[in-house]
């Protein structure tokens, strides 16, 4: 990770780009402007950081702007890590795609699109990767409801819903 | 390893003619089941009657049809080949050297659904996956049973949530094999118990078993 | 919603194309082709048709329920798109509504051949989040159980390839020797699988007596064992005509896919964290890392064979010099007391109440952790509000981006080549689907 005066030297490169800088537990965080991060990224990997790791999203409930997206990119010859962080409200969540010079971030945008609903312009098949087609809903937003089923069991299956039935009319 | 040298054979006493010769054995064979010793001193007469019959349900196994065919069906499953999570990696252990599935006559997993007559569910089964499962399990041939392995198919498991569905939903399950994931022997206990299970109680065709007939649906 | 049967269609040209099909599906099968190859014969007159199969998800040549939609021209692969999703499980969104201390058995069954590094790269997070050390013995034992895991993972691993590629005994020789590893886990945490051994701050308990003989044991026939396993495959000649030469891929398309692992070994970029970034006293430890040359599916073989001896190696290294200590932190804040204290103490008794209702709460922020598994690199991403629950766990699983590259490599070969790709790529669905 660049120390914390590396860091700040790095945003001042950047410009408006960056909007804030985070430095926490010895790991950089840089959170930019969301319509800026090819750019960003593009002049990240000048300096060395060839290598994206992870790309993954957050949802920052209720704090506004909502959803988050975060880009960790790994120097190699260096040994160095920076997070690059965006934020986007949920009634505009698009982002820029960065597939297209990150191959890797393929299918990790497109499960931050199935998960979270940041939609990703540029991206070249954006479509839900871990849920079905048709599934309504972006399951890992914090008011998305954690879900369950009750327990069913073949032979037993008339005898336990019905005791469970009458519990709760009863009660 | 070593070996003891094998005891030499010797000719098994009372037969004429060496344990050479099929006919002759066959031939011995039914000398003996008619109730006749062969050579020797204690030749009782041919057997008659009652003690004919004493004689013969001595020797002789009978059975009804109905259970020969359970005991074979129960003996011989042919488990499909279908693994879904970490569970399938102690299914992998069950059919492994230690605790090996062969001896009871399981190991031939089959691929396709369609030669298989034991399905074993082994992982978590997720809502994308399930319509899949059912029809794998609609694909396979009567009579056919259901096992599911470990915590998550039966009853979620570790995890309650938007992801998941509980095996019983969507298609009928013989055994539970509680786990998580269940031990090899747990999952040999779950298999034994199924084959107690078709011994006992050789029902053909889960909607009878269910009392489901009259649910199949029209094409 | 259209089955998914094999349908011979010609796309681009309209002809025979299946109009029930939902935008959804014609985006799915929509391919690109890779230039034809100089060597196939122009008149094969194979040349218009293209022919779209379903690989799984059921199938026996998956490693889990992997689906792949494989576009073929007469046997080669034009182009292939995975579909994956059905072992999704919703981890991460299980994880945020338990406790921290919950959270380690959850995240454990993601990646399910190789639980302990789950495990390891989340309480990484946590602790760095926690900001508590772990103890020197605890981060030997660490170090002994994960490189443990690592032969485990890598049995299977060779065990399934090789069932894939025909060779059925040495299933049984690896599940042999993988059982052998798994009695070591039993004996040390109890479980075979999923052992929630790994704690935040350390250890969960301290190794029994006759665990260190037995490893040792163990360690002796492993090498062995190895080496008859390399000697077995490396003189099939059917293995080795599949695996040599078979699509190759280069390091700088893979670091542009991010894959990382034996894969990137294999193509030639030395590239391990164990050694780059040490973690866990990963440094105190002399070992080699297995570097291929030509990045085709016999290096991918090569490279993770090797690795094999060089975890025995560091398991010894381990064993040799595990100091006295503690195992597991002693911040009370974080960890639980031992239970004789229990019996003495107010303070231990309230700590651990504490820690078994509410659980430890940790400061606000966000960290990434990420460690070497047998797949490559392993992230855990960690965000926290100062409550007991964590507010986001991600886990940067490596056969989730390790599936980009099996595209790539694989247009332009035969279908058994694919088979044999998908085998070396050494994907676990339950990291990819999570």
């Amino acid at each position: 990770m660049p120390d914390a005066t590396g860091l700040e030297l790095l945003a001042g490169e950047l410009g408006d780009a960056a909007l804030e800088t985070v430095y926490f537990r010895n790991r950089a965080t840089l959170i930019v402007d969301p319509a800026r991060i090819r750019e960003v990224l593009a002049s990240l990997r000048e300096k060395g950081y060839a290598f994206l790791a992870s790309v993954h999203g957050v949802d920052h409930y209720p704090e506004e702007p909502r959803l988050g997206v975060i880009y960790e990119l790994l120097d190699m010859d260096s040994v160095d890590r920076i997070t690059v962080k965006l934020r986007v409200p949920l009634d505009a969540p698009t982002v820029a795609s960065v597939s297209e010079e990150w191959p890797t971030a393929n299918h990790q945008e497109r499960e931050i699109y199935d998960m979270f609903g940041v939609v990703f312009e540029g991206h070249p098949d954006l479509r839900r990767i871990l849920m079905p087609e048709d599934y309504e809903g972006h399951p890992q937003r914090r008011d998305f409801p954690l879900g369950g089923e009750p327990v069913i069991f073949t032979r037993d299956e008339a005898g336990l819903l019905e005791a469970r039935e009458e519990e709760a009319t009863s009660t | 390893m070593r070996r003891e040298p094998l005891p030499p054979r010797t000719s098994t006493p009372g037969l004429p003619g060496g344990d050479g010769e099929l006919r002759v054995q066959s031939l011995n064979a039914r000398q003996m089941l008619r109730g006749g010793d062969l050579e020797g001193a204690n030749r009782p007469a041919a057997l008659e009657g009652s003690e004919l019959e004493e004689y013969v349900q001595e020797r002789v196994l009978t059975t009804t049809l109905d259970d020969a065919v359970a005991w074979a069906r129960s003996n011989s499953f042919f488990p499909l080949a279908f693994g879904l999570a970490c569970c399938a990696m102690e299914q992998f252990h069950t059919a492994g050297p230690r605790m090996d599935i062969a001896r009871f006559g399981f190991e031939a997993f089959r691929a396709s659904p369609r030669q298989a007559d034991l399905i074993i569910l082994a992982g978590r089964v997720s809502i994308k996956m399930a319509p899949i499962i059912r029809r794998l399990y609609d694909q396979m041939l009567e009579p056919k049973w259901a096992i599911s392995m470990g915590a998550c198919c039966s009853s979620m498991g570790v995890f309650n949530n938007y992801a998941l569905v509980p095996a019983d939903k969507f298609m009928p399950i013989d055994v539970h094999v509680p786990g998580c994931p269940p031990r090899p022997e747990a999952l040999m206990h779950g298999v034994l118990k199924l084959r107690k299970l078709v011994q006992d109680d050789p029902d053909m065709g889960w909607r009878e078993r269910y009392d489901a007939v009259g649910t199949e649906e029209r094409p | 919603m259209s089955p998914t049967a094999s349908s011979p269609h010609s796309p681009g040209t309209g002809k025979g194309e299946n109009p029930t099909l939902s935008a959804y599906r014609r985006r799915e099968q929509s391919i690109t082709l890779a230039p034809l190859d100089d060597d196939l014969d122009p008149d094969m007159g194979a040349r218009d048709e293209l022919l779209t199969l379903n690989f799984g998800p059921h199938h026996p040549a998956t490693h889990g329920v992997l689906r792949l939609l494989v576009t073929l021209q007469a046997e080669i692969v034009r182009d292939i798109k995975p579909i994956i999703g059905y072992v999704h499980t919703g981890i991460e969104k299980t994880a945020e509504d338990k406790s921290y201390w919950k959270v380690i058995p959850v995240v454990e069954r993601m990646d399910y051949l190789s639980y302990y590094f789950n495990a390891m790269a989340y309480c990484g997070a946590v602790e760095a989040l926690v900001e508590v050390e772990v103890p020197k013995r605890g981060q030997y034992l660490r170090v002994i159980h994960l490189e443990l895991n690592r032969i485990a993972s890598h049995l299977i691993w060779l065990g399934t390839s090789a069932l894939d590629l025909g060779a059925t005994s040495i299933f049984l020789y690896c599940l042999r020797e993988r059982e052998l590893i798994l009695d070591l886990f039993e004996m040390s945490s109890g479980a075979r699988m999923h052992t929630r051994y790994f704690q935040v701050g350390g250890v969960i308990e301290d190794i029994p007596r006759g665990f260190e003989a037995k490893v040792r044991e163990f360690l002796k026939i492993m090498p062995e064992r190895a080496d008859e396993y390399g000697a077995i495959l490396n003189s099939n000649e059917i293995l080795l005509q599949r695996l040599r030469g078979t699509c190759p891929l280069d390091a700088q398309t893979l670091l542009g896919l991010g894959v990382s692992g034996p894969l990137l070994r294999a193509a030639g970029n030395p590239w391990d964290l164990r050694k780059a970034d040490p973690y866990s006293s990963y440094e105190d430890f002399r070992f080699k890392i297995p570097v291929g040359t030509v990045g085709d599916n016999y290096d991918r073989f090569a490279v993770r064979l090797a690795e094999i001896y060089e975890s025995v190696k560091i398991i010894e290294q381990a064993l040799d010099g595990l100091p006295e200590g503690p195992y597991i932190t002693e911040d009370r804040k974080v960890a639980l007391p031992p239970r004789h204290e229990l019996a003495t103490s107010m303070e231990a008794l309230i700590h651990h109440f504490k820690l078994v209702t509410e659980g430890f709460r940790v400061p606000p922020g966000e960290v990434y952790n990420p460690i070497e598994s047998p797949r490559g690199e392993l992230g855990c991403y960690v965000r926290s509000d100062g409550s007991s629950k964590p507010v986001r766990v991600h886990m940067r699983d490596p056969s989730f981006v390790n599936l980009q590259a099996l595209a790539p490599m694989v247009r332009g070969s035969y279908i058994a080549d694919m088979i044999a790709t998908t085998a070396m790529l050494d994907p676990i669905l339950g990291g990819i689907d999570r």
